[in-house]
């Protein structure tokens, strides 16, 4: 197993996304035919087939949809981040992603609480999305 | 219909043999001898031989799966399926064979299943095992996203947010699976746990305690499935498929609309009515126990109970021994054996007990039996009603 952090490595699909979070702007694709946004990347809207789409910048504000406090390091390269909160986001634009929650201790983290957007440097050219509890 | 072609369920189609290979942990056999051994059993178990077979089922990560079987094995298929749904496969190849055996494109299905996980454990990493440019790559892994078992978890911590389902509840499964597995001389877990030795055991991921989690061992297993008029002459009595269904929802977590609602929901639907029978009538369940709270979740949308209740439902021993719905009656993948993929072991069990094979295990006068096998993150499902 790597020491490593998994690292993601973008593709044509996600390049856009990537370096914008490195630039610490939160873009997603917004389908010109039917509005919705999507997540992850892809080249076709999942719910209207339309090819169109645009790059937006999000409000980078959600909510908690669920978390689980992972105990145990997936692999030795999270072994110094246990215990820490895995979470799924619902984006106010409507869309759910995969994060971390940071800056919160993982005893006081709710289902339901208000997030917002942060930014970490993970490796020279990654910057990850994160969220953190909504600063008052 | 065509001549030739028939309706693959309604007794038309039946499962005539099963073994196990050996499973355990450091059982020193590879996946393919795993896959040999199991071949060679269920075929015996049957009374067939190797040139009667002519479709063999098989999958894995990567690789020309059935190719690498077939060839090991000297075999020759006019059929094959690798169908690549997870766990859920070797339940999904039921009803691929009853498919293709309707359609007559082949008589003798072998489905087998081989891992050496458990003896492997040092040397491989699920996700290595993974397309690198699947997208929970990118938008899961970096997070330390540990699926399934983190998939799982955040499925089950919103059940209990939205329902009150408790740790408790989820600990009555590993306590009713073990209880089984204290009556099968085959598992690997057969100490006796309480409610609080789950609570108490070491937190992975919450909710999810140690014992909460699947085992890992080495195993494998196979099944033979024929044409009713093949199987009457067969050495064991057949048993019957006599309905199936299946669902895929999504590949990652964050694709899943709902984590409360599976696409159980769909594919048991699917199966009660091809089956043309109810939850009500069914005496055994056989249920993809990656996790406690699988069970609990499969329990509702397979409609034994209703939204939200599978927490209160699996209490009081309702589906352990002596309990009205016995349910994962090997002790399952929480107790009994878990190479990796459970889906076989679900099937091979369902049919032990519709044999009335399972000595102090046996569900009495077991006449109808439910394999619901789950696939990935919660992604796929496949459900079977198997009658004797």
């Amino acid at each position: 197993m790597s020491e490593k952090r998994p690292l993601p490595i973008p593709d044509l699909d996600s390049a856009v996304y990537w370096e914008a979070a490195h630039r610490r702007e939160f873009l997603l694709q917004r389908c010109v035919s039917c509005e919705r946004f999507r997540f992850y990347p892809r080249s076709i809207c999942p719910y209207c087939f339309s090819e169109a789409f645009e790059w937006k910048r999000l409000s980078g504000q959600g909510t908690l949809y669920s978390y689980t406090v992972i105990h145990k390091p997936p692999s030795p390269a999270f072994r110094d981040k246990v215990p820490f909160i895995l979470a799924l986001i619902d984006l106010a634009e409507g869309v759910r992603m995969m994060s971390n929650i940071l800056e919160c201790e993982p005893n006081s983290v709710e289902i339901g609480m208000p997030v917002e957007i942060v930014f970490e440097d993970v490796a020279d050219k990654i910057t990850l999305p994160q969220f953190r509890p909504l600063q008052p | 219909m065509r001549p030739g072609i028939r309706d693959p369920f309604g007794r038309s189609v039946a499962i005539v043999g099963i073994s196990e290979s050996q499973c355990g942990r450091g059982v020193e056999l590879t996946p393919l001898q795993h896959q040999a051994l199991a071949a060679q059993k269920a075929l015996n178990d049957a009374g067939l031989n190797k040139s009667d077979v002519d479709a063999v089922m098989t999958t894995d990560v990567v690789g020309l799966p059935s190719l690498k079987v077939a060839e090991y094995l000297g075999i020759k298929p006019r059929f094959t399926d690798t169908t690549i749904t997870g766990g859920s496969a070797f339940v999904v190849f039921v009803e691929r064979a009853a498919l293709a055996i309707a359609a007559g494109l082949c008589e003798v299905v072998l489905i087998t299943y081989g891992s050496s996980l458990w003896s492997d454990r040092s040397r491989l990493s699920e996700q290595a095992a993974l397309d690198p440019r699947m997208s929970a790559a990118q938008f899961e892994w970096p997070y330390g996203d540990f699926s399934p078992i983190s998939s799982y978890s955040l499925a089950a911590m919103r059940h209990m947010y939205e329902y009150g389902t408790t740790s408790e509840q989820l600990a009555e499964v590993a306590v009713a699976s073990r209880r089984w597995a204290m009556l099968n001389p085959d598992a690997v877990l057969r100490d006796p746990i309480t409610v609080n030795d789950v609570i108490e055991s070491t937190m992975i991921a919450s909710p999810f305690h140690k014992l909460d989690c699947c085992l890992m061992t080495d195993g494998g297993g196979a099944v033979v499935v024929t044409s009713a008029e093949r199987a009457r002459d067969l050495r064991r009595s057949p048993v019957f498929l006599l309905g199936s269904g299946f669902s895929a929802t999504h590949l990652n977590i964050t694709q899943m609309e709902d984590l409360t609602v599976s696409g159980a929901k769909e594919s048991g639907r699917q199966a009660f009515a091809r089956a043309a029978v109810t939850p009500n009538d069914i005496d055994v369940v056989e249920t993809y126990d990656s996790f406690t709270f699988s069970v609990i979740l499969a329990m509702e949308d397979l409609g034994f109970c209703k939204k939200g209740e599978g927490g209160q439902f699996v209490e009081g021993g309702r589906i352990g021994p002596g309990g009205s719905l016995p349910t994962n009656t090997s002790g399952g993948g929480l107790s009994y054996t878990h190479p990796g993929a459970l889906g076989i072991f679900l099937v091979i069990e369902a049919v032990r007990q519709l044999r009335g094979e399972c000595m102090s295990r046996q569900v009495p006068d077991a006449q109808l039996a439910l394999v619901h096998g789950i696939g990935g993150w919660l992604s796929t499902h496949a459900t079977l009603i198997l009658a004797r």
